[in-house]
C-alpha cells in the first residue's frame, strides 16, 4: 500500500470498512458528516448495512440492536449529537456488547459552533451515560493514527465486549494528510456465544442491561470493574517525545498534543529541557507514568482545547509533588505553537509554586493576552 | 398407559411460551396478548428465527415468557433496536412489544420513522390508557377526564391536549403495510386480535413492510376497578375514542389468506 492524501472523516470511515464494519447507523452533524456520507455510498456498494437514522438517539439504539447480533458496528457524531447518544452508550455498556463510536468534537457548550474542540473529554472519559462503567477512549493526533486506532478500536471492542470511542476534534475530521489505509479484511460472519440471532439449534439467549436484583446488579458492576482493571493493565497507550533529561513535561492529547509537540521541538532547539507526553488512550489514563515522571521533572504543563478537563486526571497523578500549570484554548480555538512555547519559557524561567487550581492564573493570562 | 382415542388435546401451553408464571396483575390482558403472539409464532414455526424486542413498561420482562431470542430496549427505543437487528439479519423475524407510554410518548419518533421507512418488523402495541409500570400516570392515550395519579382531577384537555390515535396516524405513512386496532375485552375480539397478529407476522415474513397491531388492553389495578368492570370499560369508554378498525392494509397484504 502507498500513502494517499486523505481527509480525516473519510479516512476513519474507510478504515472502519476495511476493519470489517458490517453496519453503520448515523445522523448528519458538522464536523463529522463526511464520515456518514462516505459510508452511505461505500457500505451499500459492498452489500453492507448503512442507514441514516432519524436522530442520534435512534442511531445509537440501532447500533445497540445490531451489536446484539454479534456484527461489527459503528456510529459517529459530534459533541451535541454524542450527548444524545449517552443513554444508548450506557445500555450498550450494561449489556456488554461491542460498539465503536467516533466523536468528532466541536466547540460548546450548547449548540456552540463547528470549530475544533476537546470539550467532550469529561462527557466521554468521565461521563458516557449513567451507571458504573468506563469506555475505552482512543485519542489520535493525525490522520494516520486515526486510521490505525479505528481498526484497533474494533478489536478492543470485541475483546472486552465494550464501548470504544475514537475521540478526535473537528480539525482531524476536516483536515487532509498523506496516510496509508490498511488492507481490506475479509468480512467474517461473527457468531459469538452471546449473540442474539435466532435460537436455531440452541437454547434461547437474552441480551439485556436489566438486573432487577441489586445483589446481581452489583455482581455485574464488579464484573465490569474487573474487566476495566484488565483493560488498564493491558491497553494503556501513550507516546513520549524529547523526554530525555526533560525538566519540564508537557502533557496534551490529540490535536493539542500535536500542537504542543511543535512547541516542545522549538523549545528544545533553544536548549530548553522540555519533553512531551501524549496520552493515546485517555481512558485508561496513564496515571502511573505521569506519577513516575514527577521523579524526573520539576514541573508540568497541561495543554488542552478545553478549560482543563484532563488537567484533573493529571493532578490526580501528580498530587502536590511538583507544580502543574495549565494552558488551554476553548470555544473552538486551536492554540498556536508559539502560545505554548511562551508558556514553556515562562515555566522554565519563572518557576511557579504548586497551585490548588492552576486554572485561576491561566484565565488571567488568557484574558490579558486577548485584551 | 394406553391412549384414549376419545380424548383430544384442544388447549395447551404453546411451545413458544416458557413455563413460568407472569408478573402481571390479576385481570390484566397482557397475558392474553402474550399468548396470542406465542400461538402465532408456534403456528408459523417461527420460534427459532425470531428475535423479540422488549420495551420499558409493564412488559419489561416479556423476554422471560417467550421462548425465543430476546433483547431488552431502552424506553421508547424498541423500534430503533429492532431496526438494527433486522437490517443486519433480514432473514430473521423481529418484533417489538411496547406499551402506550413507550411507543406513543417517549418513543414516538422511533415508531414513526420505523413505519415511514417501511421497516420490515412487527409491532405489538398495548394501549391501556395509562403508565402501568410506574403506578398509573397519565399516558398519551389517557382519555379526556380520565383520572390518573398525575391527572388526579381527570385529564384536562385544555392543559394536556387530547389522546393520540397512534394507529390512525401511522397508517398515513407509505411504509406501513398493515396497521389495525383490536381489543382484548371479549372472546370474539380476542379471536380477531389473534388473526391480526398472524397477519402482522405474515406481512413481515413476506417482506411487505411495517406492521402494527394496537391492542386495547385492561389495567384493573391502576384503573381502580375490578377485572370484569375493566373489560366493560374498554368497550364503553375506550372503543368510542379508539375504534376497532383496519387503518392500513396494503394491496399486497390484503391478498394474504390465513
Amino acid at each position: 500500500m502507498t500513502k494517499e492524501l486523505l481527509k480525516g472523516n473519510e479516512a476513519i470511515a474507510e478504515a472502519a470498512v476495511r476493519a470489517g464494519l458490517e453496519a453503520y447507523f448515523g445522523y448528519p452533524i458538522t464536523p463529522q458528516t463526511e464520515l456518514l456520507e462516505w459510508l452511505s455510498k461505500r457500505m451499500p456498494d459492498l452489500g453492507r448495512t448503512f442507514l441514516q437514522a432519524e436522530s442520534e438517539l435512534a442511531a445509537i439504539n440501532m447500533v445497540y440492536g445490531a451489536a446484539c447480533t454479534g456484527a461489527r458496528v459503528m456510529t459517529s457524531s459530534s459533541s451535541p449529537g454524542v450527548s444524545l447518544m449517552m443513554e444508548g452508550i450506557s445500555y450498550i455498556a450494561g449489556t456488554e456488547v461491542p460498539v465503536v463510536l467516533v466523536d468528532v468534537m466541536r466547540g460548546g457548550p450548547g449548540l456552540g459552533n463547528i470549530a475544533p474542540s476537546q470539550g467532550d473529554y469529561n462527557q466521554i472519559v468521565h461521563g458516557g451515560g449513567h451507571g458504573d462503567f468506563r469506555p475505552i477512549v482512543l485519542a489520535p493526533a493525525s490522520i494516520q493514527e486515526s486510521i490505525d486506532l479505528t481498526v484497533e478500536a474494533f478489536d478492543l471492542a470485541d475483546k472486552y465486549r465494550a464501548v470504544v470511542v475514537v475521540l478526535v476534534d473537528g480539525s482531524i475530521g476536516q483536515m487532509m494528510e498523506p496516510a496509508e489505509l490498511p488492507p481490506m479484511q475479509p468480512l467474517e460472519r461473527r457468531d459469538p456465544e452471546w449473540a442474539v440471532n435466532g435460537a436455531l439449534g440452541r437454547d434461547r439467549r437474552i441480551l439485556s442491561s436489566i438486573y432487577i436484583d441489586p445483589e446481581e446488579e452489583e455482581d455485574i458492576n464488579v464484573r465490569l470493574l474487573k474487566r476495566w482493571n484488565e483493560i488498564e493493565a493491558n491497553e494503556l497507550r501513550y507516546r513520549e517525545y524529547f523526554m530525555e533529561n526533560a525538566e519540564l513535561v508537557v502533557i496534551g492529547f490529540g490535536t493539542a498534543g500535536r500542537v504542543a509537540l511543535s512547541a516542545v521541538r522549538a523549545a528544545r532547539e533553544e536548549g530548553i529541557p522540555v519533553g512531551l507526553l501524549r496520552p493515546i488512550t485517555v481512558s485508561p489514563f496513564p496515571y502511573a507514568r505521569i506519577k513516575e515522571l514527577t521523579n524526573l521533572a520539576c514541573g508540568m504543563l497541561v495543554v488542552e482545547m478545553n478549560s482543563g478537563q484532563m488537567l484533573h486526571d493529571v493532578l490526580t497523578a501528580v498530587g502536590s509533588k511538583i507544580p502543574v500549570e495549565f494552558y488551554g484554548r476553548m470555544g473552538g480555538v486551536v492554540p498556536f505553537p508559539d502560545e505554548i512555547l511562551d508558556e514553556i519559557k515562562r515555566l522554565c524561567y519563572e518557576p511557579v509554586a504548586p497551585s490548588e487550581n492552576p486554572r485561576t492564573s491561566w484565565i488571567d493570562r488568557l484574558e490579558h493576552a486577548k485584551n | 398407559m394406553g391412549s384414549n382415542p376419545t380424548v383430544e388435546m384442544v388447549y395447551k401451553r404453546p411451545d413458544t411460551f416458557t413455563e413460568v408464571s407472569t408478573h402481571y396483575c390479576p385481570g390484566c390482558t397482557h397475558g392474553v396478548a402474550h399468548r396470542l403472539v406465542a400461538e402465532v409464532l408456534e403456528e408459523m414455526k417461527l420460534q427459532d428465527v425470531t428475535i423479540g424486542v422488549a420495551s420499558v413498561g409493564c412488559s419489561v420482562f416479556a423476554y422471560n415468557y417467550f421462548d425465543c431470542d430476546f433483547v431488552e430496549a431502552a424506553h421508547g427505543r424498541a423500534p430503533a433496536m429492532a431496526t438494527g437487528i433486522k437490517r443486519v439479519l433480514p432473514d430473521r423475524v423481529v418484533f417489538t412489544y411496547q406499551g402506550d407510554g413507550d411507543l406513543a410518548s417517549i418513543g414516538m419518533a422511533e415508531i414513526v420513522h420505523a413505519a415511514a421507512r417501511g421497516e420490515n418488523i412487527s409491532v405489538i402495541f398495548i394501549n391501556n390508557a395509562n403508565y402501568g409500570m410506574t403506578g398509573g400516570q397519565m399516558a398519551p392515550t389517557t382519555l379526556p377526564g380520565q383520572k390518573t395519579t398525575s391527572s388526579p382531577g381527570g385529564r384536562d384537555i385544555e392543559q394536556t391536549g387530547f389522546p393520540i390515535r397512534t394507529a390512525e396516524m401511522l397508517a398515513t405513512l407509505e411504509g406501513a403495510g398493515y396497521i389495525v386496532r383490536r381489543s382484548l375485552h371479549d372472546p370474539k375480539n380476542i379471536r380477531k386480535a389473534k388473526k391480526s397478529i398472524r397477519l402482522a407476522f405474515e406481512t413481515q415474513v413476506r417482506g411487505l413492510g411495517f406492521s402494527m397491531v394496537e391492542l386495547l388492553s385492561t389495567c384493573p389495578t391502576n384503573w381502580g376497578i375490578n377485572p370484569l368492570e375493566s373489560l366493560h370499560w374498554i368497550e364503553e369508554r375506550m372503543i368510542p375514542y379508539f375504534p376497532i378498525e383496519d387503518f392500513k392494509v396494503s394491496a399486497s397484504v390484503s391478498q394474504i389468506r390465513v
